[in-house]
């Protein structure tokens, strides 16, 4: 580009007005400010427990939509219920972190079956599920159950099996778990108290 | 919303005051640092909500992870092993924006409305009026503000202004396990804070205060530590933080003076130019010209 003498002052002193005007306020842009909106105002609001201790934290799902017709739910966001006698509302890192525990790639949503001696998982329906574990189950009490010990006491146990139930379940939940186990003679009973 | 743009006290970079009429209580997050177990509830419960997600990164010997305040990490637990007292003590401080009633970052910023703070004491970024110049890094006495590499701008802790706005407290209050988080008005944050500190007096800790560190006027996140006389052990927390001077000469003093030196140095020349008018060439000058 050839600029004149002539030209680079005007330039110069265009330049220098400009950047005048901006310096004194004449800035064209406004500066507008305000607060981001609140993510969960119109939100579906789901009371749950913390799967992962016995703790047994309140949670609350917040999911997308009103549960209209069309519109298809999506959890968007979990934090503490403060109404939760145990928790108030506080949550573990876990548990502050359970939506990415709900929306893992690597979460199982279905039963899977490895047959003895292969290697490979196959997905089966929950009905085969449910039969087969029904059938294994009937078939180790037929061979293991002890209605009466050694004096002659009928104590009917099944002393071949455990089961692993569920810590943060409701005290309704836990009850009917206890009487439906028991009643069948499982003595071996535990939960993910631990984890 | 508009409502709401009434509550702002301060703009980065603007000249015309904020409207001021109506007066709304001044929050504050208390971090009892004597209370703080280190679960990093706080930290998974900002990313939630902020909708952030910190890369995987790597173990380098210390329980703080990630190593650094990010862009996507806003708030993060520094663990100290020191000994004091004659025994080892294990420091947790939970780091991050400290919301000064006198802030750094503000003074600093040359884009309007980048930075603005709220009546109730939040100090708030607004990422779409960033310009990615870092000035309000250097700013910062606490080195909190972290500029994205994705997209040339700055991000820090809101102290989710969106959910205070709506009367709620922030995502890391809520989630802390420990009581070691608590929000209120700052006023009764202190009147706890005194509680606890009379408490931790009774257990030993003589030196244990309020940090509310009045060269930035005072913050509106504030620390219960056991060694108040000591803030440095807690990962090099500044005992009295100023902004630095620099922000103070360059905004405060050299602004107006080089904006009335520009605005004479243009006096001067319309002056030049209506007085002596402009420099005229000569036909013997021309001819001259090789």
């Amino acid at each position: 580009m050839q600029v004149t003498r002539r030209q680079f002052f005007k330039l110069s002193a265009a330049t220098l007005g400009g950047s005048t005007l901006t310096a004194l306020g004449f800035s064209p842009r406004e500066a507008l400010a305000e607060v981001r909106t609140f993510k969960l105002t119109r939100t579906t609001e789901t009371r749950n427990t913390c799967p992962y201790c016995s703790v047994a934290c309140g949670l609350i799902l917040y999911s997308l939509g009103d549960k209209a017709k069309n519109a298809k739910s999506e959890i968007i966001h979990i934090e503490g219920d403060p109404d939760h006698p145990v928790s108030r509302g506080s949550l573990c890192p876990k548990g502050a972190g359970l939506l990415g525990f709900v929306h893992s790639e690597t979460r199982v949503t279905f039963p899977e079956y490895r047959a003895p001696g292969t290697r490979k998982w196959k997905r089966v329906t929950w009905d085969f599920a449910l039969e087969r574990i029904a059938k294994l189950m009937k078939e180790d009490r037929d061979r293991h159950f002890v209605a009466k010990n050694d004096k002659g006491q009928t104590v009917n146990r099944w002393p071949t099996i455990g089961f692993l139930a569920a810590s943060a379940s409701s005290n309704e939940t836990g009850y009917l778990t206890h009487k439906v186990l028991r009643s069948l003679g499982i003595v071996a009973l535990d939960n993910q108290a631990r984890v | 919303m508009a409502l709401q743009s009434l509550d702002i006290v301060r703009r980065s970079a603007t000249t015309t005051p904020s409207p001021q009429q109506r007066q709304t209580t001044e929050v504050a997050k208390l971090i009892d640092v004597t209370k703080c177990i280190g679960c990093k509830a706080c930290q998974s419960a900002c990313m939630e909500w902020n909708d952030l997600r910190e890369e995987v990164g790597i173990n380098e010997g210390s329980y703080t992870n990630p190593h650094d305040l990010t862009a996507n990490s806003w708030t993060l637990m520094r663990f100290a092993e020191t000994e004091e007292n004659g025994t080892l003590e294990w420091l947790i401080r939970k780091d991050g924006c400290m919301h000064c009633a006198d802030p750094g970052c503000l003074k600093a910023c040359p884009s309007p409305g980048a930075i603005i703070q709220y009546a109730n004491g939040i100090v708030d970024f607004h990422e779409e009026n960033c310009i990615g110049c870092g000035y309000c890094i250097a700013g910062c006495p606490f080195d909190i503000p972290r500029l994205s590499e994705k997209d040339s701008k700055v991000y820090k802790c809101t102290l989710c202004s969106d959910r205070v706005a709506v009367g709620l407290e922030p995502a890391c209050i809520k989630a802390c396990p420990t009581q070691a988080l608590v929000f209120g008005s700052k006023e009764d944050m202190i009147e706890h804070a005194n509680e606890r500190i009379a408490d931790l007096k009774e257990r030993g800790f003589e030196n244990a205060g309020l940090y509310d560190p009045p060269g930035v006027g005072g913050t509106h996140v504030m620390y219960v530590l056991h060694h108040a006389d000591k803030p440095e052990l807690y990962n090099d927390l500044p005992k009295d933080p100023v902004i630095s001077p620099t922000v103070g000469l360059w905004k405060g003093i050299f602004k107006p003076l080089a904006t009335a030196a520009i605005f004479f140095t243009a006096l001067a020349g319309f002056f030049h130019y209506v007085t002596v008018g402009p420099n005229e060439t000569e036909e013997e000058d021309e001819e001259k010209k090789p």
